[in-house]
This record gives structure tokens, C-alpha cells and sequence, in this order.
């Protein structure tokens, strides 16, 4: 029996690559999105992109580029299915998604086992990549907003000092902090206060006037909007004059009307596109045009350029192996450098996440504004 | 660290610890009559905030008299919960009255997340008292002095009900033997619902206090400032309404100075106040002022 068993497999890797070889005319790239369910207005958006990025290159290595689409219903059990059938039905070269971690997870472990690459859209939580050899993603991971926030300080404000403030319960906090403080002293920097909270607290005046006596130049808030916007109250009521900064937990109208005036001129950390961005370069233009073409109901938005993103990344990955073989994709996708995105110049680094471009929101006149593009170090 | 530096702990601390006083006298008096710990005393705070809220944005009420109809409001809601939730059990085992306000608290909650779902509501500014004054290098809200003076005025307020007044001294002979109490032909029931209402009209005054200085309104906000009061409740010596006070600006006091000498520990801060508590209950169990829990409200 258990011969019979190997001769099976055996059989059917022969059948597997056969088949692989026949259909050599065409690449077939495999997405799995929500387009229902609660993710369903992301993945929507998402897998538009991917289509609008098709049409643009229909072909690659003088092949036709085959999309099949998989909806996984935003469900991890739907989103593992997707994925299986993808592989094993489809046959699939490579596989774009999917907007939510959680079900990329699902995902990317039945990719991991098939030996597929899968390129994630919009999945930020550090899991998704961590331990799999054929993950990868075209976002950058939540924590690495914080060396976007400190190469903002370092190179648009000039600041030499700074503070931090830190939810400690909170993994988004702590892991965007301790990014902020790596970038930030690697680029010259001085972190000179670093204070703790908790979840829940409203009264963060004692840590406050500890930070605001150590006179930095600026104080990064990695927190949550609710909490972020009266920690900047108090701030300024207790006379704090430096610049605060923050990440994309902050992206919230709700702190204005909480904050009031205390938020005006607070920055924070995004993805580097935005459809009403300044200074966009040709890549950016010609996405948001073809978009509005392609989509005249909907503007485009980041999630989009993540989709049309991961379908480029995965034609560039192709054209260097030369192939369009899973694995030489996959080793060609992890050697990625400097690829030009609408989402900015992305490199996949040694734990498959992008480190790519950041873009820096502020508030103005109540206003949210797409300030600049930063690049990290 | 500076004086200036100190001056603004101080009055941050006694901002904070005034607060925490004034919530803790509602546990204190609904313990010390009933010997039930109302757990739902932290939502009561909250809703309160809730009141002011809709009372502005919804009915275009001026601040003054939406704060009044908050505390109206509150103060009534506090006996409903008391009507619905704990009179049923009056006769039941203590236990009993105790998981109910627990699950008194949970719904609470839980409504208020449906009816004005999670998202935070910012507290209308009341400009008089949240305008920063300078006070040498420190610079303070007028609200930081309004609060103590407020919770001081309360306090007396409520010292010389409990002692000078009919009604007080039905209190305070309840909270001594609710059965002799109500052979001498007082109404038990209604004593108990006007407990009810000072209490959480004194959570409503805290509430609003809170909201002035913390200016966000969620349907969890209570949770936290509930736990700490009790703790400086019992700190203070749990039934006793000066214990309340006291312990409730020994406890700011405390969170404050721990993170404006060791700002290393700021993480620990709550933790700080927990682990209080349990050297309070195995060092003295009666709390500071506790000794003569059994005469005393």
C-alpha cells in the first residue's frame, strides 16, 4: 500500500508538470479576494486594480496572461478552498492576494505546501510572511511605518530629538516604536523620552510632562485615534510645542472633532498613494488615469494600487527568471529591488515584506491632506 | 525635577485623584448600606457622560442645563438599576446581588455599544473651565482647581446630609440593621432608592468632571475610573465616605508621582494601583479609615 501510495504521487507530479508544460502558451495567475462578505468593499477594490493592471500587460515573456479569480467570501475556510482550487484545479503560476491577514494566512498556507508564490495585496500584520517560503507581499508590514515616520522626521522636519509614547498592550504600537527608534537613531537621531501606557487610559498628563520636560523635537504616538487624539489634547494644554506624529490607526475623521485644535498640524503614516496626492510621478498618473477611464463611478485609492501593484510585481518577478515556473518565480520575486509602484519603489526584503515608499497625511484646517512621499532607510 | 515640573504633577494629580475620590464615595455608600459592591457604578459614570452629550447634540440644550438634566437623569437611572436589578434580591444571599451587578454592568455596556455603537463622541468643550492659565512654568486648566473645589463642596454637601438630616440618619441606622431600622417604621425602600440617587448623582457630577478633562465619550469609558474607584474605596476604607475621598486622591496621587519620579515604570502604572490593592486587603483588610466600618456609611 504504501508503494502504491509513492507510485501515486509519483504519477501525479508527472501528470502535474505535463500538464504545466501543454498549457506553456499562457500564464495562468490565480486571485483570491473578497468580493462579498464583511471585506467585500477592500477585495472590490483590489481585484479591480488587478484587472485594470491586466489590460495594461496582457502578455509577458510573449505569453498570455490568464487571470482566474476566486472569491474567498471573506472567510478563512472559503479563503484556504480558494487557494486549493487555485493549485490544484487551476493550476495556477502564481497567485495575487488577498486583502485581510487573517485570510491571507488561511491562504498562504495551502501555497506554502503547493509550492505556489503568492504576492498579498494589502495584508499588513507581520504573520502573514513570517516562516513561509512563498509569501510575499507588495504592502509594507504595520511596523514599518514607524521608519517611514522617522525618516519624515529626520529628513522633512530636521528633528534631532524625539519621544515616544507607547501603548504597551498593543503589538501595533510596540512594533511600530521600535521601528521609529531603530530608523530614527541609524539616521543621526536621538530618542531621549520613551514612555509607556496602557489600554483604556484617559489621563496620560504624568507621562506628558515627563516627555515635554526632555524638550524633543518631536513625540511619535504609534496609538489608536481615540486614545491618540486626547493624548495630544493634553498635550498641548500642558504647553507642549513640538511636532507630533502617528501612524494609520490615526486615519480617522473622529480625531478632529476630538482633539480639536491640538491635532492641527499632526502627520501620520500611510500608503504612498492617494488620488489627490502633489507631485505624482508618471507611474501614479498613468494608474489614476486608466482608472478613471476604466471606473468612472469609483476613485481609485490605495487598496487598488496594491491590487494593479501585485499583478506588475508578479510580470516583473517572470521576466527576470525568464520562466514561468512557481519556484523560479518565487526566487525571483524574493530578489525584487527597486521595483516602481503606484504604491511606490518597492524592494522585497529577506522576510519577503515590501519596504517601500511611505506617504505622509496631515492634518490642516481640520482637513486630512496628502503632505509628501517619504523613503525610508 | 524642577519645581515648575512639580507644581504640574500636583495639580494634575489632584485633578485626577479628586475624580477618582468622588466615584469611589458611590461604592462606598451603596456598600455601606446594602453591603453590595455595585459593580455597574463605573457604567452609571458613563451614561451620565452620555446624558450631557445628546442633552447639547441632541435637544441644543446650554451646557449648564444639559450638565443639570445629566445629573437628574443619572440619578434616576441609578435607582432604576437599583429597582430592576438588586430589590428583587434583597432577601437573597449577598453573592447573588453581587453577580447580578455584574451582569447589570455587562448590559449596560453592552446596550449603550448597540444604541451609540463604539465609536468615541467627542465631550462638548465647556470653554470656561478647559482655557489653560499659565501658574508660573506650569501651566494649568482652571478645570484642575473647579474639580477639587467642586468635589469638596459635594462631599460636605453630602457629610452634612448623612449627619444633620432625617434621611441621613435612616442611612446611616440601615447600614447598622436594615431589619431593627425598618421595625421603627422607616420606608427601607425608599432610603434605599435615595442612596441610589445621591450616589450616582455624585458618579453623574464625576462623569461630566471626567469628560471635561478626558473630552471622549465611549460606552467602555467607565470601566477603568470604576476599578480604580473601588480600589481607592477600599483603600480608603470601604463604607466610609471620608475613607472614599482620602483614598481616592492617595491613589491619583500615587499613579501620578510613580510615573513623574520613575518614568521607566509609566507601563506599570495600572498595574501599580492593582497590586495596592492587594497589599491594602492583606496589610489592613478595613482600609485606612475602615476601623469602625460597622457605625459608619
Amino acid at each position: 500500500m504504501k508503494y502504491g501510495k509513492k507510485i501515486a504521487a509519483a504519477l501525479l507530479f508527472v501528470l502535474v508538470t505535463a500538464g504545466a508544460a501543454m498549457a506553456a502558451d499562457i500564464v495562468k495567475i490565480g486571485v483570491y479576494l473578497p468580493v462579498t462578505g464583511g471585506n467585500a468593499i477592500g477585495g472590490q477594490l483590489e481585484w479591480n486594480g488587478v484587472k485594470l493592471a491586466n489590460k495594461e500587460t496582457p502578455t509577458v515573456l510573449g505569453k498570455k496572461v490568464q487571470l482566474v479569480f476566486v472569491d474567498n467570501k471573506s472567510d478563512k475556510v472559503e479563503a484556504a478552498n480558494a487557494v486549493k482550487r487555485l493549485v490544484e484545479k487551476e493550476k495556477v503560476n502564481a497567485i495575487i492576494g488577498t486583502y485581510g491577514s487573517s485570510l491571507a494566512m488561511a491562504g498562504g498556507e495551502v501555497a506554502e505546501k503547493a509550492q505556489v508564490p503568492m504576492v498579498g495585496t494589502s495584508c499588513t500584520n507581520p504573520l502573514v510572511t513570517q516562516g513561509k517560503k512563498f509569501s510575499f507581499r507588495v504592502c509594507f508590514i504595520d511596523p514599518f511605518q514607524g521608519a517611514g515616520a522617522a525618516a519624515f522626521a529626520r529628513n522633512v522636519l530636521k528633528a534631532k530629538t524625539a519621544a515616544c509614547l507607547i501603548e504597551v498592550t498593543e503589538d501595533y504600537s510596540v512594533g511600530l516604536a521600535s521601528f521609529f527608534e531603530r530608523s530614527f537613531k541609524k539616521d543621526g537621531g536621538q530618542v531621549v523620552a520613551k514612555l509607556n501606557y496602557q489600554k483604556g487610559d484617559q489621563d496620560f498628563t504624568a507621562q506628558l510632562t515627563e516627555i515635554i520636560s526632555k524638550k524633543p523635537d518631536v513625540l511619535y504616538i504609534p496609538a489608536n485615534f481615540a486614545e491618540g487624539a486626547i493624548i495630544m489634547r493634553q498635550a498641548r494644554e500642558l504647553g507642549a510645542k513640538f511636532r507630533i506624529l502617528g501612524g494609520d490607526a490615526m486615519d480617522n475623521p473622529e480625531i478632529v472633532k476630538i482633539g480639536g485644535q491640538s491635532v492641527e498640524g499632526f502627520s501620520y503614516t500611510t500608503f504612498a498613494y492617494a488620488p489627490e496626492m502633489p507631485n505624482m510621478n508618471p507611474t501614479q498618473k498613468k494608474f489614476t488615469a486608466n482608472w478613471r477611464k476604466a471606473y468612472t463611478d469609483k476613485d481609485p485609492n490605495a487598496l487598488a494600487a496594491c491590487g494593479y501593484d501585485a499583478y506588475m510585481l508578479i510580470l516583473d518577478a517572470i521576466k527576470r527568471a525568464k520562466s514561468t515556473e512557481p519556484v523560479k518565480i518565487a526566487a525571483a520575486l524574493a530578489a525584487t529591488k527597486n521595483f516602481p509602484g503606484v504604491t511606490g519603489i518597492t524592494t522585497i526584503n529577506a522576510t519577503h515584506d515590501a519596504e517601500k515608499s511611505i506617504g505622509i497625511m496631515q492634518i490642516k484646517n481640520g482637513k486630512r491632506i496628502f503632505l509628501t512621499v517619504v523613503n525610508p532607510k | 525635577m524642577t519645581l515648575d515640573m512639580f507644581i504640574q504633577h500636583f495639580f494634575n494629580a489632584l485633578t485626577l485623584g479628586s475624580l477618582y475620590g468622588l466615584i469611589a464615595i458611590g461604592y462606598t455608600m451603596v456598600y455601606g448600606i446594602l453591603r453590595l459592591i455595585n459593580f455597574a457604578h463605573g457604567d452609571i459614570f458613563m451614561v451620565s457622560a452620555y446624558f450631557v452629550f445628546f442633552g447639547i447634540a441632541l435637544l441644543n440644550l446650554p451646557w449648564v442645563a444639559a450638565v443639570l438634566l445629566s445629573i437628574a437623569g443619572t440619578a434616576f437611572f441609578g435607582v432604576l438599576v437599583d429597582r430592576i436589578a438588586y430589590k428583587p434580591l434583597r432577601e437573597a444571599p449577598r453573592i447573588s446581588a453581587l453577580i447580578s451587578a455584574i451582569g447589570v454592568s455587562f448590559f449596560i455596556e453592552n446596550i449603550c455599544l448597540v444604541l451609540f455603537t463604539g465609536v468615541p463622541k467627542p465631550m462638548p468643550r465647556y470653554d470656561p473651565l478647559v482655557t489653560v492659565m499659565q501658574l508660573g512654568g506650569a501651566r494649568i486648566l482652571p478645570l484642575a482647581i473647579f474639580v477639587p473645589a467642586m468635589t469638596f463642596i459635594l462631599v460636605a454637601g453630602l457629610l452634612w446630609m448623612l449627619y444633620k438630616t432625617p434621611p441621613g440618619l435612616a442611612m446611616r441606622a440601615i447600614s447598622v440593621d436594615i431589619e431593627t431600622t425598618r421595625l421603627m417604621g422607616v420606608k427601607v425602600d425608599r432610603i434605599i432608592a435615595l442612596t441610589f440617587a445621591i450616589g450616582s448623582a455624585l458618579a453623574a457630577a464625576a462623569g461630566i468632571m471626567w469628560a471635561l478633562r478626558y473630552p471622549q465619550i465611549h460606552p467602555f469609558m467607565g470601566v477603568f475610573p470604576g476599578f480604580k474607584a473601588f480600589i481607592a474605596a477600599v483603600f480608603g476604607g470601604i463604607g466610609s465616605v471620608q475613607g472614599a475621598m482620602i483614598g481616592g486622591l492617595l491613589l491619583g496621587f500615587l499613579e501620578i508621582m510613580l510615573v513623574a519620579f520613575f518614568p521607566a515604570l509609566s507601563g506599570y502604572r495600572d498595574a501599580f494601583a492593582f497590586v495596592l490593592l492587594i497589599l491594602i486587603l492583606f496589610v489592613k483588610p478595613t482600609g485606612l479609615m475602615g476601623e469602625k466600618l460597622e457605625d459608619k456609611i
